[in-house]
């Protein structure tokens, strides 16, 4: 049945998920503004609230599938902040191309640490295909030599997965994917990066030089170049399906926050929202916001739509460009035209609202810009390979 | 819980509309638009589908189905797939019905449901909208006054569909700081109805004007009798049938673009080859589905018997400037073509204008 309602159960959660999240936002400023330190691992509040994951058992199939609800739950987290958390689940990108990708040896080996995923370099972004660090096997070890940027959780995580190339000559069939571990000689972490927002997330560039690493930490073992098919990087890919909608959904829970504090103020000064159609008599500043909201309601929607085909067990890879497309676009739109609401107040940072302006700009870049994914769409729409489209 | 899954029947309801747009509905719609008028054997054939009998009880000669919003949300995108004046003319006698269903008292229901359960067209109609502009849904400026123990109603009323032959209008009238609907018979004393309006868009769906000069009418025929009219939930059901016509409106704009882009060649390639077609096409999909999506919220709020004023309120906003620039978008992807009455996007360019400012004429 078509149904938007929550049920008692997911209420429940949303509203744990919130409470913790305005905890977090408490911490937000401190780490936005203190950006050479790192958010602690859990926090002492963590104490008066049960793990949300507790919150997972009882759950029936009369409650919202969890893929849906864990979109609503990304939102709810950085709703509060993007960065700060009660406490940090383990594991990053990399452990989820491990468990995608890697062999069972690999998993076994691996499972315990948490793992980044190094792909973007300077010179190579959202076309991977460019990747320039290599990866030249000599005996039984490989040797990694390049740059990658923008690695998340690349500080402290304890290991990586690293895209480089073994056969520059093959184009996107020659990248392999690569298990190298912390302490590794030659593998340095450069520096923390300073960012426009989510100044408080490690986000790490990484240098490798000479890099040594066992044979057997090529993820998946396949040291093969597929001829003619993007073979291993297709692998690779697939965990990009799964995270696009969290990536916006992360992206309107901030701009969500955004919404809310800004119809609060307006509130305050006695400027109230009405849905009742009073078009002709209504100030712009109510006409603005009420576009505002509707386009945070679109997004939200096609997240939505994307994570419960997933759910029902069917392909997203449509639907996961089109939520992220809308979202990146929407989030801007909404921060940018709730400072507009606000006015100088909007930009004051005795408020998060110039900080969620900042922080939710990410959205609309990493995971595939809005023009990646619009080319994604573009393709599914018109049935064109990367050939006829690009 | 949050799902998009529509239940079976649903499913069946919408691939028989599905075909009937495409059989039936797409091919006559050029033809009805040159014409300004739609043939009495096509309004025929479009109510044996039953859209305003299926959910009226049993008793009153209806089919008894369950009353869906959601359903007819499904349908109604279907139809205006099809072609959205043919769909407002299918959907303007439902929203009379589906209001006395969901509003009326049992004298209302006993006396007007069996109307719609007969087997030729009957029409019956919301005389919501007012000449001017200002004018707001809620904020009606035609007037019920006490008299007696009824009411006198004064004022004007535009954009009436099927104002030339409805048996019925629903007038919705400011009523002592309050607003109700009245049930007005067009051979009330007092009513008359103008020549017929020619509009941009919708060309063939027949409407007109309608003025009550001191229009008597008794307690009884107040919708929802003693109780009044819940005024602010027909308003949803017409925003959601808006914005379902709407959404089905803008995928016919990009399913009939997708090819051409393809088709159509310059400088050695399709211009769909190009990221300045291609981006705008991957955009119109982008707005058809959230239009979709806003919709169906809003349906399932009012199928679980909320007034879903903020929802459809969004989905109506959204969905009439977002389906407007689909509609412009392609006409511009079509380039001159899309300036020849050949194609049909110029024709839905000028129908999603029409439809987004036609609060209170269609429903679900």
């Amino acid at each position: 049945m078509i149904d938007f309602s929550l049920t008692e159960k997911d209420r429940q959660l949303l509203d744990q998920v919130r409470a913790e999240a305005l905890i977090c936002r408490k911490y937000a400023r401190y780490y936005d503004e203190h950006e050479e330190e790192f958010i602690p691992d859990e926090f002492p509040e963590a104490d008066d609230f049960p793990n949300v994951y507790a919150h997972f058992a009882g759950r029936t199939e009369q409650d919202t599938s969890m893929p849906v609800i864990s979109m609503l739950l990304s939102a709810g987290q950085t709703w509060g902040d993007y960065s700060v958390r009660l406490r940090r689940a383990k594991g990053g990108l990399g452990n989820a191309a491990l468990r995608a990708s890697g062999t069972r040896e690999q998993q076994e080996q691996w499972k315990g640490l948490t793992l980044a995923m190094a792909i973007t370099e300077p010179g190579c972004g959202s076309d991977p295909s460019m990747v320039q660090t290599t990866a030249v096997l000599d005996g039984d070890e490989w040797v990694l030599n390049g740059e990658k940027i923008f690695v998340t959780t690349g500080c402290k995580a304890e290991g990586v997965v690293v895209w480089a190339t073994i056969d520059k000559s093959a184009g996107r069939a020659g990248i392999k994917s690569f298990l190298v571990q912390k302490g590794t000689p030659g593998f340095t972490v450069a520096h923390k990066e300073k960012k426009l927002g989510i100044r408080a997330d490690d986000t790490a560039a990484y240098v490798f030089r000479d890099c040594r690493i066992p044979r057997a930490n090529l993820l998946g073992g396949d040291e093969t170049i597929p001829k003619r098919s993007s073979g291993g990087f297709k692998g690779v890919l697939k965990t990009f399906n799964m995270t696009r909608p969290a990536v916006a959904a992360g992206g309107l829970g901030m701009a969500r926050a955004a919404l809310d504090f800004t119809r609060d103020q307006l509130r305050e000064v006695g400027v109230e929202i009405e849905y009742g159609g009073r078009a002709h008599s209504q100030s712009a500043v109510v006409a603005k916001f009420l576009e505002l909201e509707a386009l945070v309601e679109a997004a939200e929607l096609t997240v939505l739509r994307a994570a419960w085909l997933s759910g029902e067990g069917k392909s997203n890879n449509l639907e996961a460009s089109v939520c992220k497309a809308k979202t990146g676009t929407v989030v801007r739109q909404v921060t940018q035209g709730c400072i507009e609401l606000l006015g100088p107040m909007g930009v004051s940072r005795d408020h998060l609202l110039e900080k969620w302006f900042r922080d939710v700009r990410i959205t609309d870049i990493y995971e595939g810009t809005g023009e990646i994914q619009r080319m994604i769409t573009a393709r599914e729409l018109l049935g064109y390979t990367r050939a006829e489209l690009n | 819980m949050i799902s998009f899954q529509p239940t079976e029947e649903q499913e069946v309801a919408r691939d028989a509309l599905r075909e009937f747009a495409e059989q039936v509905l797409r091919p006559a719609a050029r033809e009805c638009d040159e014409a300004a008028q739609i043939p009495q054997a096509l309004l025929d054939q479009v109510w044996e589908l039953g859209l305003a009998s299926t959910s009226v009880p049993e008793t009153y000669g209806g089919g008894g189905e369950e009353r869906s919003p959601v359903t007819l949300a499904l349908v109604a995108e279907e139809l205006a797939w099809g072609d959205a004046t043919l769909a407002a003319a299918a959907l303007a006698p439902v929203a009379f019905a589906n209001a006395i269903l969901d509003q009326g008292t049992e004298a209302q229901r006993r006396e007007l449901l069996p109307l719609f359960c007969g087997s030729s067209f009957h029409a019956a109609s919301l005389a919501w909208i007012e000449p001017g502009p200002a004018f707001e849904p809620l904020l009606p400026r035609t007037l019920a006054e006490p008299k007696g123990s009824g009411f006198v109603l004064s004022g004007a009323k535009t954009f009436v569909p099927f104002a030339d032959r409805a048996s019925h209008f629903l007038v919705v009238c400011r009523n002592n700081g309050s607003h109700d609907a009245f049930i007005v018979p067009r051979d009330a004393r007092g009513l008359s109805v103008s020549e017929p309006e020619k509009n941009l868009g919708l060309r063939a769906l027949p409407t007109a004007a309608i003025e009550l000069e001191r229009v008597e009418l008794p307690a009884s025929a107040r919708l929802g009798g003693e109780a009044g009219t819940d005024l602010r939930r027909l308003l949803g059901h017409s925003r959601v049938a808006l914005a379902a016509a709407m959404t089905g409106l803008s995928r016919a704009v990009v399913e009939y673009a997708i090819p051409y882009a393809k088709d159509r060649e310059a400088f050695g390639q399709a211009i769909a080859q190009k990221q300045g077609i291609a981006f705008k096409l991957a955009d119109m999909h982008i707005e058809t589905e959230s239009m979709r999506w806003l919709t169906w919220k809003a349906a399932s709020q009012l199928e679980q018997g909320a007034d879903a004023l903020q929802a459809s309120h969004h989905a109506r906003a959204y969905a009439a400037s977002q389906s407007m620039r689909v509609a412009d978008e392609g006409v511009q992807v079509l380039g001159g073509h899309g300036f020849i009455r050949e194609h049909p996007v110029e024709m839905w360019y000028r129908n999603a204008r029409t439809l987004g400012v036609l609060e209170g004429t269609i429903g679900v």
